[in-house]
This record gives C-alpha cells, structure tokens and sequence, in this order.
C-alpha cells in the first residue's frame, strides 16, 4: 500500500564528497513494507528551484528500528538541499514506488548484483532480501576511483564483493565487465543498475551467455504513480513504458538493447 | 458546512474540484492516497481516437515554481478506454470527464461519439489546445473559425455537456471563448498550459526532447487568474479555471475571479492528496467568511 508519510530524518552522514546516507525513521511505526528495487519520492523543501519531489531508490530498510536509508549522490539543487537537513527534520515522502526486484524461482540462485556509481543504492537491500531467501550473493561495484568506493563492509554483509575503478586504485582495472569473475563464475541471474552504458554492457553479457537479468532504470520523473507519463522508456516492441509504475525494474529481454 | 454543490451546464457536481487531465492517469493510480468519491469530479486523461505512443524521453523538466512537458498526449486509443479502462472506473462515485483530443475534426466527432455511449461519462472536456503536437488540436484552438469549426462537430456527435478546453498561447483567449460558445459549448476550460522551453546552457541543448513545451505549476497562476477574469466576464456559459492551484486559496482565487469550478493538476504531482485537501480548505474558507454555497463567491471579486 502506497503511503505519504512524514519521516524524521535520524541520520545524516557524508559517505564521499558526493555522497550522503541518508537515514528516516517513521515515528509512528507505520513503514510500509518496501520490495529491494523500490523507490521513494522525497519532498525537499518548498524553495522554487526545488518544485517536485525527488525520486530516491532504497538503500536499505531496517522494519525493526522502522528505518529507511537513501543514498543519496548530490547531484543538483534538490539533492544539495537534502545534504543541508538536520536530525529531526521532517520529510514528506511517497512510498513505497514502483516493482522490486523479482526473487530468483530457483532455490540458492547464484545471483550477480552490479552496480555503478550511486546504482549501488537499491544493492544492499537487494542482497540482504536474497540471503534472507537464501540465495548466493556476490557483488560487484564499479566506480571511477578510489574516492568514489563506497561502504564495501556494509556489502560484506551479505555477500562476496568484487570490486573494479577505471584507475586501477581499488579492485580490478577497469569497467564491471571487464572483471575476471564475469569469466570464473557461472551466475543464475544478474541485477544491475548504474548509467545506462553500463547497464547495457551487462545487458550485452547477460544476453550472450542467456542469463537471467534484470535492470533498474532511472529517468527523470514528476509524479512517479504512473500518471504523468514524463518518465518512459521505449520497450522492444516500441511502446513507451512508465519506467516509474511499469518499471523501474525491467528484464533485459524487455528492453530494446539486444542490438 | 456550507455547500459545494456547483453546476456545469446540466451537469451537477457535488463540489468544485476537479482533476486536470494528464495530471491524474484514470484516477486509479491515486486510489490508495484519497477516496475519489470525495471529488467533484474527475478528468481523465487526452484520449484520442487511436493509440498514440506520444513523443520521445525526455518529456519534462522541472522549472522554477512549476514544470515543462511535452509527452504529447501518449493514449491507448478511445476503444481501449472503453473495453478496458471504464469497466474498473465506472462504478467510482464522482462525476467522471474524459478529455478528448484529435487531429482532424472527423476523428474528434467518432471519438465523441464512442465517448457518449459510456453512460458514466457524463462530459467531455475537449482538448484543442494541447502545445505538444503537430495537429494535437492546438491548430484548432488558436483560431475563432478552429474553434467553431471543431467545437460545432463535436455538439451535433455528443449531447451531453461539453467543455471546451482553452490555449492561452492566444492572442484572445476571449475570442476563442466565445466562439466555443457559440458553437454550442455548455462551458470552458481554462488555460491549458503555456508554451516554453528550458536548455541546458552546459551541453548547449534543449531539456526536452520537442524543444518545447507546456508550462504548469504555480508559475502560470497569475496567468491563469487574468484568463478566468477576462472570459468570465465575457462568456454566459460557466468557467472552469485552472492553472498552478496548489491549496485551497488558490482556488478561491480561482472562484472570486469567476471560475464556476476548478481544475488540480500539477500539484497531485507533489502531493496527491491535494485534491481533497483543497475541498476541506475551500470548506473552511466558506464556513470562516459565513458563506452558505461556494455559489456566493463566485465571480465576486470586489474591484
């Protein structure tokens, strides 16, 4: 059931130079349940530059302490204005949006979890809800240096984590598909999200090696309950989806990216 | 409790407050935030007489106090409304609108036509000033003979109320309006939204994938507001104002102007509850100034 609550923020920490995580909790203790792939629309404040809300996907949910973490990469006005909130704000969100991540029908799925850039957000939660179903979780995270490495212990949790930076600094050299494990592992399924190139390099593996795998699409977006049609993607058979209600998950064999 | 009650032509509706086509879907996507019994009523979005995929991502962007788009009036086609949208949305107790668009004056009538045998469709708000297509009706709306022409075709195809939804990328808005009444229009819809763009001064292109756009939000409020105060002043027949209605006093703003009832449209964008909120608020505005019908205050601006 979708919601619009109005969440404390009880957290605010920066991660790198542009990123921050950051946590809401619901005072009330009515945090809906939320699927790994799902997103939150957050309203930031009321000045003119910031006029809509900002889609956010969901980094983690903790249901005990009725926490929501967004990672948060500070990107524009609206996002530079989240960084400025205090613990105890209050923020009005949408939630949950959107379809997660369908869980694997094979039991103990291998499953690759990709992620480039602030695209390592819906990840955690992604491989937390996998191991709880008890599935294989490997990660692996790309980003362009060292600088850009972001809470691999929080990952260690729930699965091995590789790592790659176009510098070489950390991990393998290289983009996410150029790491060796893609050639020494044999995966089940695969989930990615990140920019769009990257996406569709893994799309491009998935497909050459007939995996299972799905994507998570970040267009811009007004009102993201499906009703404004600002955010769609074309599919393969040359409609134009809602990447907000119909997505933002999709199976790559949806998409037009085969080619 | 003062009463909300308000009349469109032969259309009553138990308050003012509508939605604005393209801002709601079919009303079923704001289902789980508001009970949608509790609107006046509501439009549903530009549905034309074929499916249209509408134009290329990306169609908005966000500008200061408001927002551009260009989606281009993306619909699955009057049939497919009829078959398989209506059947869910027909039994929602509010008076339901569809907003109906076209690109020549023979597919509005056989669209009107299809629209008038769904009986809980009680009106037709037609669109002949969307900014985002070619031949999306906006040819029609930015001439009085465009107007006449389209307005008189679609009265003899459909005899329930008809609302003619009006450009404000018009030298008159007045002359437009009042040929929609003399073609037979039951009441006006105005403004639709204002033509714009925005760049990005950084990769030196447009933001949106048409270049240009329809302004919404707060932005085009003022804009709106002389709209409605000119036309209403003009036109015999009711003014259904909308344009940047964020809360409650936006919309008595709207009713002081003279807009008989008003349209919500980007602000269920940023809150979808707004719709039944401002219902409460204009409520509350009443019961506060000792009014007893939302009729008392309409047009009542005091100059």
């Amino acid at each position: 059931m979708k919601k619009q609550l109005n969440l404390k923020v009880e957290n605010l920490k920066k991660i790198t130079e542009q990123h921050i995580l950051l946590s809401l909790v619901a005072p009330n203790g009515d945090m809906p349940e939320i699927k790994a792939g799902q997103f939150v629309e957050v309203k930031v404040d009321n000045a003119p530059t910031v006029f809509l809300r900002r889609p956010i996907s969901v980094h983690f949910v903790d249901y005990a302490k009725q926490r929501l973490d967004l990672l948060v990469a500070l990107v524009g006005d609206g996002t530079r204005k989240m960084a400025t909130l205090s613990v105890g704000d209050e923020v009005s969100v949408l939630l949950p949006l959107g379809n997660g991540f369908p869980m694997p029908t094979k039991a103990g799925a291998k499953c690759l979890l990709v992620g480039g850039g602030v695209g390592i957000a819906p990840l955690l939660y992604l491989g937390d809800r996998l191991k709880a179903a008890g599935h294989q979780v490997s990660f692996l995270l790309g980003a362009r240096n060292a600088g850009g490495v972001m809470l691999e212990d929080e990952f260690k949790k729930f699965g091995s984590l590789y790592l790659t930076t176009e510098d070489g600094s950390v991990g393998e050299k290289g983009f996410v598909t150029n790491h060796s494990i893609l050639e020494k592992e044999q995966f089940d399924e695969i989930f990615v999200c990140g920019p769009t190139p990257m996406m569709k390099a893994v799309a491009k593996y998935a497909y050459a090696k007939n995996i299972e795998c799905y994507v998570s699409l970040e267009n811009k977006m007004a009102c993201g309950l499906g009703a404004c049609l600002c955010c769609v993607t074309e599919d393969n058979k040359g409609h134009n989806r809602c990447v907000c209600s119909e997505g933002p998950v999709f199976n790559i064999n949806e998409l037009p990216w085969q080619n | 409790m003062a009463k909300l009650e308000t009349k469109i032509g032969g259309l009553t509706l138990k308050n003012p407050v509508l939605t604005a086509s393209g801002t709601f879907g079919y009303g079923t996507e704001f289902s789980e935030f508001i009970d949608l019994s509790r609107l006046g009523g509501y439009i549903i979005k530009g549905t034309t007489l074929n499916p249209r995929e509408g134009n290329p991502y990306p169609r908005m962007a966000e500008t200061p106090s408001g927002m551009l788009n260009c989606v281009g009036l993306q619909n699955k086609g009057v049939h497919y409304l009829k078959d398989h949208i209506y059947p869910n949305i027909k039994d929602i107790d509010s008076c339901l609108i569809v907003n109906l668009s076209g690109s020549t004056v023979e597919d509005y009538a056989e669209a009107a036509e299809i629209i008038g045998t769904m009986d809980k469709v009680q009106a037709i708000e037609l669109n002949i000033s969307c900014p985002n297509v070619k031949q999306g009706g906006m040819a029609f709306g930015t001439t009085t003979q465009g107007v006449e022409q389209v307005v008189s075709a679609v009265r003899k195809a459909y005899n329930k109320t008809l609302i003619v939804k009006l450009s404000p990328n018009v030298t008159s808005i007045t002359d437009m309006a009042l040929a929609a009444e003399a073609a037979g229009a039951d009441s006006v819809s105005l403004i639709n939204t204002l033509m714009g763009m925005a760049i990005d001064a950084e990769r030196r292109k447009p933001l949106l994938s048409m270049v240009t756009g329809g302004l919404s939000g707060p932005c085009v409020k003022p804009v709106a507001l002389r709209c409605v105060w000119q036309v209403a002043k003009a036109v015999k027949i009711p003014v259904v104002g909308l344009g940047g209605i964020m809360n409650a006093t936006d919309a008595i703003e709207f009713f002081l102007a003279g807009a008989t009832a008003i349209e919500i449209g980007t602000a269920n964008f940023i809150d979808p509850e707004t719709t039944v909120k401002v219902v409460d608020g204009i409520n509350e505005y009443l019961d506060r100034h000792n009014f007893k019908s939302i009729t008392e205050i309409i047009g009542q601006l005091e100059v």
